[in-house]
């Protein structure tokens, strides 16, 4: 199904990121995971890499395709949807399904990086620790995200952060991605903006 | 959406959805050794079902497990409707007693419209599961999403529904699903058992099945009830068997991409040929496992998402 | 004595004075309180300003419910809701429990009729002992009761055996009766629960074919032309039955037929919900239908108004469609629903009013003291209507004990302001007067 495309830039909107900008954090997190995951190293773990869907997934892409440029390893790439697994379902309209695809393969006795666009409550994360679950049994769960913005309200950190934005609660953290929304670009809205 | 109570004016952008959600769900639970999802925790649903019929009962009541929901199964039988209590009263309890969704199957034609303006204003909503003759609109959905993965689309399609129309819930449903879709519909049955207006209906209708055969994508054959054979709809059921069972003959005539469905419970001999049943042409366990899938994208819509108002 | 004030009779000329003495029309003209000659002392005024007046509605269909269902409707509340209508007289169908097929149970409901006293109640005798369609009742019992019956009816149920019907015609000749069809052909409509059409096939529900009534009444009338005795066809539903009515009047048939209001406004669009306030037997039918029925009215094929009128209780109609049982009230809203249907599209005038729902109904029957003409010695049981009043309909407040109406929350013309029985005033302003 189709995500809520954002539209072009509202003049009350600040800039984070521009699409260089982007470009260069996703590529320094995808070094950051090769490090820490010791890619290519022996005896490691398989990697793999799930996006949780609408942007989480093509920047879960995107980070595949660069590992596999900086260190010649393929990173199986997959998307996770935790639609199913949210706990707000009764309070928002009904949302409809994304897919959940994972890389032939599974994600048993994986090191499963999940990749999402920001971090805010930690929810989404939360949620899809539970999608996970029942999907197999990693052997261990990283988080990469490319804005952490901060107001958890449950005891989740990410592992990868592209960028720290000190937020209120008002605003909104806007990730425009070229797959989703026809450009890349990172902006600060007040919410009654949108 | 509050009810599903048919497929007539069901908008074909929410059947897709319908449809779509059921796929994402099917393709979510394979290859997983536990097949639940949380989705629907803490709901209640409640079938009702005033007619016995195993399968689709045990569907629903898959359907809802799966997603978590706790499932209560009311039948007639035992309970106080036996003891003469009304189908109103028997609702508003289920409702109090806090049924977030009732299901019902009841042999009276609109006794699902019924339900649901009883309901109104408690919360509670309602999934037709066949009402009289009148529809059966999940039947309608999983017999629409083993066409779609069989064929790869419905639009354009030519699929006939063969045999007892005129008492026939299922084919009412499909009727107005397949046409919403794009399909092209064609009635195959005996003037006794065809409904009056059928003329009117967006399909082509025809008393003679062998001519249809090599057009045809998809062929439905409808159940032939026992009740028929004595209320002088046709002479006899060899009479019937003969111009209108789809046997090995006929079989052979359809299409090699042509698809069988049947609602079942079948009678094999009669509307079809135990061989063909058997067939790999035949999607009949493919429409029952589809059938958990679709309820369970009908529970998804029905009662995941804030509760719509009245 | 009453005198009134100013009313327009049929709704035609200039409004006149009506004075009313000893239960008869002592005076007609304008201006009689001026004009009279001797001095109207103790004279009760009635201000008819505006008004119409016509002779005192005759229902020839009525279900009081009692004997057997009171809890739906009596005949006190029965007869209310007659007189609230603009009706002086009602037959009774005899269809309770148990069922009206002999003197006692007739003499009963005459007797409780006039003691109710605001109507009068007629009771019709069944055709058959117990409505079974197997055996004569005691027709000649019946007519010669103090109930003096001489509609026979088994309404509810047809008479469908040929021979019955045969029988039954030719035996009320000797009484000057009349037998009153229920046309239903049995083996056709088993299971039936709409009419049998496009909207009903599509809303899966079973179909009660039009042949079904049209077969009956078109034998029906040929056993009537062959024995020379009087047939009335109860509730005509369809077009095909009013091309054998004209076809068997044409040939010198004896034979009358009345309609119902519902019939001539509702159709089977109303299945849509499912909603068993709309199931009636037989079932409303398609738009040509009701419009040949009203052009049949007017042009007298069809003679006259009946209005079926049939209450239940509240669990026999608030179910699924096919556990509810069919009918519905009539008695209060009938005038509105003919004047809604056929006086404002100009198809009947207030004469023609007169026509359906009082002198032919009451020729039918023969009763010779109602559907009388408004003239001076004539008994003075008539009606006084507001033709531009309108008003609301609200089952909870209608007399009838039971609320089926299926025209909950219309907005609809016509209303009736006075009663008036052989004189005595049984409803003013609206309201029945005991």
């Amino acid at each position: 199904m189709a995500p809520r495309v954002r539209d072009a830039t509202d003049p009350a909107e600040r800039e984070l990121l521009s699409a260089g900008d982007v470009a260069r954090t996703i590529a320094r997190m995808a070094h950051q995971i090769i490090e820490k995951t010791s890619l290519g190293g022996e005896a490691h773990r398989p990697v793999v890499l799930l996006g949780i869907p609408s942007r989480g997934a093509p920047l879960a892409r995107r980070l595949a395709e660069l590992i596999a440029e900086f260190s010649d390893v393929t990173v199986p790439v997959g998307a996770l949807d935790v639609t199913l697994y949210r706990d707000d379902l009764r309070r928002r309209p009904n949302r409809p399904l994304e897919s959940t695809t994972l890389p032939e393969g599974g994600i048993d006795d994986c090191l499963v990086v999940l990749v999402d666009d920001v971090l805010f409550s930690g929810r989404t994360i939360r949620a899809a620790l539970d999608a996970l679950r029942d999907a197999g049994r990693p052997a261990a769960v990283q988080l990469a995200v490319l804005v952490d913005r901060g107001h958890r309200e449950l005891p989740i950190r990410a592992d990868y952060v592209g960028k720290n934005v000190p937020t209120s609660r008002t605003e909104e953290v806007a990730v425009c991605l070229t797959e989703v929304d026809g450009r890349d670009g990172v902006y600060l809205r007040r919410e009654d903006h949108q | 959406m509050k009810h599903l109570l048919s497929t007539d004016g069901l908008d074909p952008a929410q059947a897709t959805a319908l449809l779509d959600t059921a796929d994402t769900l099917k393709r979510t639970l394979l290859g997983r050794e536990v097949r639940k999802l949380p989705t629907l925790r803490g709901r209640t649903v409640v079938t009702m079902f005033y007619e016995n019929s195993t399968r689709t009962r045990v569907s629903f009541e898959v359907a809802g497990k799966w997603m978590s929901a706790d499932v209560i199964n009311v039948s007639a039988g035992g309970s106080s409707v036996g003891k003469g209590e009304s189908l109103r009263d028997t609702a508003l309890t289920l409702s109090a007693a806090g049924a977030d969704l009732v299901i019902v199957r009841h042999p009276a034609s609109g006794a699902a419209h019924r339900l649901a303006g009883w309901l109104e204003g408690t919360g509670t909503g309602v999934v037709n599961a066949g009402d009289g003759m009148h529809e059966h609109p999940t039947q309608a959905l999983l017999d629409a999403a083993t066409l779609r993965e069989r064929l790869g689309t419905i639009a354009g399609r030519r699929i006939a529904i063969v045999g007892d129309v005129l008492h026939s819930r299922v084919a009412r449903s499909n009727v107005h699903l397949l046409t919403a879709l794009g399909a092209e519909v064609v009635l195959v049955a005996p003037p006794t058992l065809l409904p009056t207006g059928v003329e009117s209906w967006p399909v082509a209708v025809s008393h003679d099945l062998d001519p249809e055969l090599p057009a045809l994508d998809a062929v439905m054959m409808l159940r032939v009830q026992a009740e028929r054979m004595h209320g002088g709809f046709f002479p006899s059921a060899r009479e019937y068997s003969i111009a209108y069972g789809l046997n090995e003959r006929r079989f052979n005539q359809l299409p090699e991409h042509a698809v069988v469905l049947h609602p079942g419970p079948m009678l094999r001999g009669m509307e079809i040929a135990a061989a063909v049943a058997d067939s790999p042409r035949a999607a009949i366990t493919e429409q029952v496992r589809n059938g958990v899938h679709v309820r369970m994208a009908v529970l998804y819509h029905l009662l995941a998402g804030e509760e719509e108002a009245a | 004595m009453m005198l009134i004030k100013g009313v327009r009779l049929y709704g035609e000329g200039d409004p006149v004075d009506i004075l009313v003495r000893d239960g008869v029309i002592a005076e007609i003209g304008p201006w009689l309180d001026a004009a009279s000659t001797q001095e109207l002392t103790d004279v009760e005024v009635i201000d008819a300003d505006g008004l119409i007046a016509l002779p005192g509605f005759v229902d020839l269909h009525t279900h009081l419910r009692e004997p057997g269902r009171e809890d739906t409707e009596t005949i006190a509340t029965g007869s209310a809701a007659a007189a609230l209508g603009g009706y002086t007289a009602v037959f009774a169908m005899a269809n309770t429990d148990p069922v009206a097929d002999n003197a006692v149970i007739v003499e009963h409901v005459w007797r409780r009729g006039r003691e109710v006293g605001l109507v009068d109640v007629h009771p019709v005798g069944a055709v058959t002992v117990g409505l079974k369609g197997e055996k004569l009742a005691e027709l000649g019992t019946m007519a010669r009761s103090q109930a003096n019956v001489r509609v026979f009816s088994d309404d509810g149920h047809c008479v469908s055996d040929p021979l019955i019907m045969r029988r039954a015609l030719e035996y009320t000749k000797a009484l000057d009766g009349v037998i009153a069809q229920h046309a239903e052909e049995p083996r056709l409509t088993v299971g039936a629960q709409a009419h049998e059409g496009e909207r009903a096939a599509r809303l899966g529900l079973a179909g009660w074919p039009a042949a079904a009534e049209e077969s009956i009444v078109a034998r029906d009338c040929l056993l009537a032309k062959q024995t020379g005795a009087r047939l009335h066809v109860c509730h005509v539903s369809t077009a095909g039955t009013v091309d054998v009515l004209r076809w068997a009047k044409e040939r010198g048939t004896k034979v009358s037929a009345e309609v119902t209001p519902h019939h001539l406004l509702l159709t089977d669009e109303r299945l849509a919900t499912y909603d068993p306030v709309n199931k009636v037997n037989p079932p409303l039918r398609t738009e040509s239908d009701v419009q040949v029925l009203r052009e049949a009215l007017a042009e007298g094929i069809v003679d006259c108004v009946a209005t079926d009128h049939a209450p239940h209780a509240v669990q026999d109609k608030d179910c699924e469609w096919s556990a509810a049982r069919p009918g519905m009230l009539g008695l209060q809203t009938a005038l509105s629903i003919v004047v809604e249907t056929l006086v404002r599209p100009g198809l009947l005038d207030w004469r023609g009013v007169a026509r359906v729902m009082s002198e032919k109904p009451a020729e039918i029957a023969g009763l010779p003291d109602q559907g009388r003409p408004l003239a001076v010695g004539e008994p003075a049981t008539l009606t006084l209507v507001d033709p531009q009043a309108r008003w609301t309909v609200r089952g909870t407040e209608l007399a009838s004990i039971a609320g089926n109406t299926p025209f909950e929350g219309m907005e609809l013309p016509g209303v009736v302001r006075t009663t008036m029985l052989r004189g005595r005033v049984t409803v003013s302003e609206g309201k029945v007067q005991s």
